[in-house]
């Protein structure tokens, strides 16, 4: 039985499997891009060829471009999926975990100068 | 009470504007709830990201990221990695090409399969080689977090293999319907998903604890 015969499902599109459906196009391009995007940080961390603060700007834009990349091409996120309800659960989420992210490492680091066993050096200063 | 409301319409039978009734199709909704899914797991790996960003230099005198992290084994598990999610895609495709062929989908799906398969074994032979090495996630705090990261997504690929199994036996037996299409579509969110995960992995993980 092919989704074709249910008709009354059909006959709705919000209510009906509307999955949307990757082409052979699309996941090549999506697999490219992650390719090149993959590539180009392991190359600059592995050979050192730019100095550290430089390389870690890059591979860290790549990676969140490569994210994109995934989400659109592999995930086939778009804003009207399900009725942007997805879009809605991807953006509250990304609220969350940059907020969970974010606020970890703020907090941590301040605790950790603060309250970080003094050292020799530290202690002479004082 | 029953008699009053009849009063109110005058007599008339009510009248129900929602003449038609359309039927939810068994699994409409699941894909909304099956990413619902995806984002709870997101939030579990966010917090392991968050401990291992808190925890990442914590080497209790122990070997850091650089001395530990071999670059050319990760980029050849993220190789295997990315190609399962291109060959997880050809499946799909398979899948919905009309007249399918159940040995095609099976075919791309073993090869995800045994893509997965290879990154989970790479992964296996890492951390063999690092507990041998006694840098085991009992060692620092780095470690722990370490392990608890890579090892939690590591168990998502396991399970994801499992699932996959069980779908091409699925696809033996029962053929390509619609309840196999649904499985295998939210499969393949599970599986990109990992893949998305690791990016941020190797990202966080590795390039920047070699670069540091």
């Amino acid at each position: 039985m092919s989704a074709d015969t249910l008709t009354p499902a059909a006959a709705h599109d919000d209510h009906g499997d509307a999955a949307p459906h990757g082409t052979l196009r699309g996941y090549l391009i999506g697999f490219v891009l992650s390719v090149v995007l993959t590539a180009i940080p392991f190359a600059l961390v592995m050979t050192g060829r730019l100095d550290a603060t430089t390389t870690a700007i890059v591979v860290l834009g790549m990676a969140l471009v490569q994210i994109v990349v995934h989400m659109v091409f592999f995930l086939h996120m778009t804003t009207r999926a399900e009725g942007g309800w997805s879009f809605l659960a991807l953006m509250f989420t990304l609220v969350v975990v940059v907020v969970t992210l974010s606020g970890s490492i703020w907090v941590m680091y301040h605790m950790n100068a603060n309250m970080m066993p003094m050292s020799a050096a530290t202690m002479s200063q004082q | 009470m029953n008699a009053q409301t009849h009063e109110d319409f005058g007599g008339a039978t009510p009248v129900f504007y929602d003449l038609d009734e359309h039927d939810h199709p068994a699994g409409g909704s699941t894909a909304l709830g099956f990413w619902m899914y995806l984002m709870s797991d997101c939030l579990i790996f966010a917090i392991l990201f968050a401990c291992y960003a808190v925890l990442g230099h914590s080497y209790g005198g122990g070997p850091g990221p650089k001395q530990l992290f071999e670059l050319p084994l990760v980029a050849l598990n993220t190789a295997m990695l990315l190609l399962s999610s291109l060959t997880y895609g050809f499946a799909m495709l398979a899948l919905e090409r009309k007249g399918a062929s159940v040995r095609a989908v099976q075919g791309w799906l073993i090869l995800t399969g045994l893509f997965g398969l290879a990154f989970l074994c790479i992964e296996l032979y890492e951390f063999s080689h690092l507990i041998a090495e006694g840098a085991g996630p009992q060692r620092s705090a780095f470690l722990s977090a370490f392990f608890t990261l890579v090892g939690t997504h590591g168990l998502h690929v396991t399970f994801g293999l499992i699932w996959l199994a069980t779908l091409v036996v699925q696809l033996e037996t029962h053929g390509i319907g619609p309840d196999n299409k649904r499985r295998l579509m939210c499969l393949g969110m599970f599986w990109h998903f990992l893949d998305v995960i690791w990016i941020g992995v190797f990202t966080i993980v590795y390039l920047m604890g070699v670069l540091a």
